[in-house]
């Protein structure tokens, strides 16, 4: 059978699974829809919540990222996992303990304030908004690339997929859906991932492979480096980025993992603290499988491809390059006229993507109109990392119809869990906490339903008519949420003595920085234009770094104003005393 | 559960949070990022080690933390009987 039957069949039938966990997990009450009833087991959760983490980003660009930026990539294997340290240690065990619905309803009960929660749950959406409409688009590209239909066609399909288990069964749908979705996504990952670890290495553990030789008997890294220096690139293993923006990056990606309401309302649905503790444990472990396969696989292809095409006639070239020429990923100009493929640093072509022409060239090459200056004749999408991995390896075709079902799966779970929290802000903490706080839970729980159709529409049409930011907004979102919830709920936890004023402009001027930051330097939005460029950020600090200073920021205006302010009121300073023992989470608080 | 107890009950958290989070400090921003280019004169199996810090030990040490402090955590929780 070709492809293309084999991945109509494999993401049909995973779609069929995920329908009818749907139908049979629906939501009869608000604690149902919004925690899935608080009654997940801490390993359900723990691999609900790796898939819930895990994004088409993280399934077919990370290794890409990694590929191609070597040692600079750390800051994303790190930054994505370390966080979870944070979570399990800071945050998850109290707010479980705390026992309500969403991250607003621990701020606003936490600060006795409205004002407070209202900043919250700002915050909330538009750090899912920004999220969830890369995701959508995500999902239409996963269906443009393996399916052969319109992005925009691919689009609509995930919507209709997602709004049918979010509608339906609200956190206990996405829930169980998530754990299938883990299940589909790691094995998608790990099968081609340990065949080529096999062919290259001769061990069949990725995570080994990366640290052993090749059958000519040198070490995969310091090949991959030599052969690096040669073409005049940086070695693999040596970084380009500053030591500073290193650590500022790394540390606002662990704070915004730690922040992010999506990940952080998946600890709501355990029973018990001791179970938020051990489930962020299984979540790190799930995603670790993925996240330390991920640099193996970075060098595997890195390797691989330049010894492949560096120096080698295009008439000699293998058939995946050709193939993946022919959907746009790979490019090739013949500057130097020797018919050969000369790979080397600096872009291959000008602006982002190649423009491909009609005409073919000498060669049969499809030719592009817009190749730059540089020595460097050769254009690779990042992506292409995953997506050609199964061909490489010469594996049959239902594996890599297993790969886009793994993509889709990656993408679906993560837009779900982003559409849940953008419902439950609007249904929940708006509705129910503000407007109309007398509103029956069968009344509010189709409030919430209508909430999610809202959400999935509003998700799909950002992921058809993306707005130009998206793209450069989506790693941001991770330096909004370390810049506004992150210190307002370590410090609720961890301060008696923070108070409703402190949090609040600690808050406002966190995310008021870190806004202006990226504005000023990476949308180019203030201030001239001239002036936006890495030689005029503050302290050598890019934008997505820049989440780190904006927290820093947050802490000390929150406890500079706190020290200037009333102390919160007794009862309050009851909840945080609370909060702190494990005991009696078991009953949820009904409100 | 008296004020004494629960104090002193959060004290050995904040104990064990302490150890912890110095440990997953030094395992990603230290042997990973700081201290990369000395680390890196070493070498386990074929990578040099702080590399190997920065895109896979930091994240099997990550694990590990969250599981002893779970260890902890219960067994703490057990000696003050708030395991309930």
């Amino acid at each position: 059978m070709d492809i293309q039957t084999w991945t109509f069949i494999i993401v049909g039938l995973t779609f069929a699974l995920y329908i009818g966990i749907a139908i049979w997990s629906r939501a009869g009450s608000t604690k149902e829809f919004y925690v899935a009833g608080g009654g997940v087991s801490p390993l359900a959760n723990g691999l609900a919540t790796g898939a819930d983490w895990m994004s088409a980003a993280s399934f077919l660009g990370m290794a890409g990222i990694i590929a191609f930026a070597g040692y600079d990539g750390s800051v994303y294997l790190m930054g994505w996992t370390g966080g979870y340290v944070l979570l399990a240690l800071l945050l998850a065990p109290y707010l479980r303990k705390f026992g309500k619905f969403t991250v607003p309803d621990f701020i606003g009960d936490r600060y006795y304030s409205n004002v407070a929660r209202t900043v919250a749950v700002v915050a909330a959406l538009f750090v899912s908004f920004t999220y969830v409409a890369g995701q959508m688009r995500g999902v239409g590209v996963v269906f443009s690339r393996f399916l052969d239909v319109e992005v925009n066609t691919g689009v609509y399909i995930g919507m209709a997929v997602v709004f049918f288990y979010a509608f339906l069964g609200g956190m206990k749908g996405i829930t169980y859906t998530q754990v299938a979705q883990y299940c589909v996504l790691i094995f998608a990952f790990m099968v081609p991932a340990i065949f080529i670890s096999l062919m290259v290495t001769g061990n069949p553990v990725p995570q080994l492979g990366f640290a052993s030789s090749g059958e000519d008997g040198v070490y995969l890294l310091d090949k991959l480096d030599g052969l690096m220096t040669e073409l005049g690139f940086t070695a693999y293993t040596d970084g380009t980025k500053s030591m500073t923006d290193m650590l500022f990056i790394t540390a606002a990606l662990m704070m915004g993992t730690a922040g992010l309401p999506h990940v952080i309302i998946r600890f709501f649905t355990v029973p018990k603290v001791s179970d938020a503790r051990k489930s962020a444990g299984y979540a790190l472990l799930f995603i670790a499988i993925l996240y330390t396969t991920a640099p193996a696989i970075a060098v595997f292809a890195r390797t691989n491809l330049i010894e492949t095409v560096e120096d080698t006639p295009y008439e000699e070239i293998p058939a995946w390059f050709t193939k993946w020429e022919n959907t746009g990923l790979i490019a090739w100009t013949d500057k130097n006229g020797d018919g050969k493929i000369q790979y080397r640093p600096g872009d291959a072509v000008e602006g982002r993507q190649p423009e491909f022409i009609e005409s073919r060239g000498t060669q049969g090459q499809r030719m592009i109109s817009n190749a730059s200056s540089s020595a460097n004749e050769l254009y690779v999408d990042r992506d292409i990392t995953v997506l050609a991995n199964p061909e490489i390896a010469g594996l049959p075709n239902w594996i890599i119809a297993l790969v886009a079902a793994g993509g889709l799966a990656a993408a679906l779970s993560t837009a779900a869990g982003l559409l849940l929290v953008i419902s439950t802000s609007i249904s929940h903490d708006l509705i129910k906490k503000q407007i109309a706080p007398d509103i029956s839970d069968k009344k509010e729980l189709w409030v919430a339903r209508f909430s999610a159709l809202l959400a999935v529409v509003v998700a799909g049409y950002f992921g058809i008519h993306p707005p130009g930011f998206v793209a450069s907004v989506t790693a941001l979102a991770f330096g909004l949420a370390a810049s506004s919830f992150f210190p307002a709920i370590i410090m609720g936890i961890f301060s008696k003595r923070m108070n409703r004023e402190g949090a609040i402009t600690g808050m406002v001027a966190g995310l008021g920085i870190t806004c202006y930051y990226i504005a000023r330097f990476k949308l180019g939005w203030i201030g001239n234009p001239e002036t936006s460029t890495q030689e005029h950020w503050w302290w050598g600090i890019s934008p997505e770094g820049f989440g780190t200073m904006g927290m820093l920021v947050n802490f000390a205006v929150s406890i500079l104003v706190s020290r200037f302010t009333p102390a919160p009121p007794e009862e309050v300073q009851g909840i945080v005393e609370n909060i702190r023992i494990p005991s009696g989470a078991g009953e949820a608080i009904e409100h | 559960m008296d004020i004494k107890q629960r104090e002193k009950y959060w004290k050995e958290n904040l104990k064990y949070l302490g150890i912890l989070l110095a440990i997953w400090f030094l395992v990603s921003f230290g042997f990973g990022i700081l201290l990369v280019d000395q680390l890196n004169a070493f070498k386990l199996g074929g990578v040099k080690l702080g590399f190997w810090f920065a895109q896979q030990g930091s994240i099997y040490v990550f694990v590990i933390l969250i599981f002893v402090y779970v260890r902890l955590m219960n067994k703490l929780d057990k000696k003050y009987k708030l395991d309930a």
